[in-house]
C-alpha cells in the first residue's frame, strides 16, 4: 500500500505557485527524502501533506484516506517535527512526552519507551529551554514518535547542528526504517544519500526526479551525490 | 476532554513556572491595596471622602487584578502561536475547542489565587472576614472570563510584543478608569459613567462590592451584564481562533 499518493497537487499563494502539480507517491515504511534549495517548495508539500495548508488543486490520499475530506481521519495517525524546535520550552522532557501522548491518546508506556529508545534519560528533568540544540532536536523527535504515528515527516531535522549531533540523530532516523513511513527534507545531501531508500528532488515548485541515491546518479551521470544534485535541481537532467 | 486536560496542565505548568507574570498578578495588586489605604488613612475625616475605605478598595482592586489574567492569556497563546510547537499540535487531532479550554481553564484557578491573596492583605488592612468574601470570588468568576476571552482574541490576532502593550499597558489602564476601582465614575461626568456601565468593568466592581456588603439583592442586575459580556466575548474568542486556525 502507499502511504501517500499526491495528483497535481498544487499550492498557490497569490501570483506565486509554491508547488506545482506535484504528483508523488511514497510506499509505506519508506525512508523519502525531499531535496530542493530554498524555496523549491519542501516545506509547503509537507504542510499541505500534514493538513496544515490547504491545497491550492489536486488531490492526495494519506494513508488511504482523502487529505481534503478525511482529514480528521488522518491527523491520529500522522506526526510533524517541524523545521524548528518545536518543543514547550517551560516542560521537561518527560513532561514535554507525556503532553503529546496525552493528547493522541496513546499508551502511556510509550513515554518511558521513547525516554529509553532516544536516549533522553540523563536529561528527562530538565526543561526543554534549558537543553542543547541536539537534545532539543532529539527531543522534538522523540515527541513526534510518542503518539506511535503510521507516517512521519521530518522537516530539516539535522538543521544547524554540529557533525556529532548529526550522526546521533542519523542513527535515530535509521533506526525507524521499515516501522514507519518517514518524509525526511534536508539541506544535507550525504545526509539523503546515506538514510533514504528513494529521494526526490523538487525546484521551482515541481518534482524534477524521483528514484533511489543510485538511479539519481545514474540519471545525473554522474557518482558524486552533490553534482548529480546541481544538475538535477539546477534542470540539466532529463 | 482528556485532550483538553492535557494541554490545560500544560499551560498551567507554563505560567505557574513564569515568576514574573505570577509575582506582576499577586503581588500588584496587594501594592496597590496598601498604598491606597496608606493614603485612606491620611485623608482627613472632614474630608468625607470614603473611595479608598478597604470595603469599597479591596472588592475593586480586586477585580482590576484580574485584568491581569488578559495578559497571562495573550502572552501564553502569542508566545505558542509564534513558535513551532502551535505547529505541532496544528497537526494533532486537537479542536479549536481543545484549544480554547486548554488555555482558559488554568487561568481561573489563577484568577480564584489572586483574589485569595487579595482578599488576606485586605483583612489584614482591616477588612472584616466574612462569608461574603466567599461569594465576592464566586461573583468574580465572569469578570475573569471576560479577560480570559480578551486576552485570548489579543493573543490570536496579536504578537507577543504588541499584546504586551495592549493587554499589559492599555487594559489595564481602561479597567482601572472604566471600573471606578478607586475613584468615583461621578466625577468623570454623566456621560461617561453611563459608557463605562455599558462595559463590564464598572458593573463588575458593583457586583463584587454588594457581595462584600452582603447586599445580595444588587448583585444579578450588575452580574448580568458582565456575564453577557463574558459569553459574547468567549463567542468570539473562540471564532476568531477557529478562522485563524482553519487551513489556509
Amino acid at each position: 500500500m502507499n502511504a501517500i499518493e499526491t495528483k497535481r497537487l498544487t499550492k498557490r499563494f497569490g501570483m506565486v505557485t509554491a508547488v506545482d502539480a506535484l504528483d508523488l507517491t511514497v510506499r509505506e515504511g519508506e525512508l523519502f527524502s525531499l531535496l530542493g534549495v530554498n524555496g523549491a517548495g519542501k516545506t509547503t508539500t509537507i504542510k499541505m501533506l500534514s493538513g496544515l495548508l490547504k491545497p491550492t488543486d489536486g488531490s492526495a490520499r494519506v494513508l488511504g484516506h482523502d487529505l481534503l475530506t478525511e482529514l480528521p481521519a488522518i491527523k491520529p495517525l500522522l506526526a510533524v517535527s517541524p523545521q524548528e524546535t518545536a518543543v514547550a520550552p517551560n516542560l521537561t522532557v518527560r513532561e514535554n512526552l507525556e503532553l503529546i501522548a496525552g493528547i493522541y491518546n496513546s499508551d502511556p508506556k510509550r513515554v518511558q519507551r521513547m525516554i529509553d529508545e532516544l536516549g533522553l534519560k540523563e536529561a528527562e528533568k530538565f526543561k526543554a529551554k534549558r537543553l542543547s540544540g541536539g537534545w532539543q532536536r532529539r527531543l522534538s523527535i522523540a515527541m513526534a514518535l510518542v503518539s506511535d504515528p503510521k507516517l512521519l515527516f521530518l522537516d530539516e531535522p539535522t538543521l544547524g547542528l554540529d557533525v556529532l549531533a548529526r550522526r546521533e540523530l542519523w542513527q535515530v532516523i535509521e533506526s525507524l526504517k521499515g516501522k514507519v513511513t518517514v518524509i525526511l527534507t534536508t539541506h544535507y545531501l550525504e545526509e539523503a544519500e546515506a538514510l533514504s531508500d528513494r529521494v526526490g528532488v523538487m525546484n521551482g515548485g515541481k518534482l524534477k526526479i524521483t528514484g533511489t541515491p543510485r538511479e539519481i546518479l545514474d540519471a545525473a551521470g554522474t557518482e558524486n551525490f552533490e553534482e548529480a544534485f546541481i544538475r538535477l535541481a539546477g534542470g540539466e537532467a532529463k | 476532554m482528556k485532550r483538553t486536560f492535557c494541554f490545560a496542565k500544560r499551560n498551567l505548568k507554563e505560567i505557574v513556572r513564569d515568576p514574573i507574570s505570577v509575582g506582576f498578578g499577586i503581588v500588584l495588586p496587594i501594592v496597590l491595596l496598601i498604598l491606597l489605604s496608606i493614603i485612606n488613612s491620611n485623608i482627613p475625616k472632614e474630608a468625607q471622602e470614603n473611595m479608598f475605605e478597604i470595603r469599597l478598595l479591596a472588592p475593586g482592586i480586586s477585580v482590576f487584578g484580574l485584568s491581569f489574567i488578559a495578559l497571562f492569556a495573550a502572552l501564553l497563546l502569542s508566545k505558542d502561536r509564534e513558535s513551532s510547537f502551535m505547529l505541532r499540535l496544528y497537526t494533532s487531532p486537537m479542536t479549536g475547542g481543545n484549544f480554547i479550554l486548554g488555555y482558559a481553564l488554568p487561568l481561573l484557578p489563577m484568577g480564584v489565587v489572586q483574589l485569595i491573596f487579595c482578599f488576606a492583605a485586605a483583612i489584614a488592612l482591616g477588612l472584616p472576614f466574612s462569608a461574603n468574601l466567599f461569594v465576592c470570588i464566586a461573583v468574580c468568576v465572569p469578570i475573569m472570563v471576560v479577560n480570559i476571552a480578551i486576552g485570548l482574541i489579543c493573543g490570536t490576532l496579536l504578537n507577543e510584543k504588541a499584546v504586551g502593550g495592549l493587554c499589559g499597558a492599555l487594559l489595564t489602564n481602561v479597567t482601572a478608569w472604566l471600573s471606578g476601582c478607586w475613584f468615583s465614575l461621578d466625577l468623570l461626568g454623566d456621560g461617561f459613567r453611563k459608557f463605562a456601565y455599558i462595559l463590564p468593568f464598572a458593573n463588575a466592581v458593583d457586583a463584587a462590592r454588594a457581595a462584600v456588603d452582603g447586599s445580595y439583592a444588587d448583585i444579578p442586575g450588575k452580574l448580568w451584564v458582565v456575564s453577557a459580556w463574558a459569553a459574547g466575548l468567549t463567542a468570539l474568542a473562540v471564532v476568531i481562533f477557529t478562522h485563524r486556525k482553519k487551513l489556509k
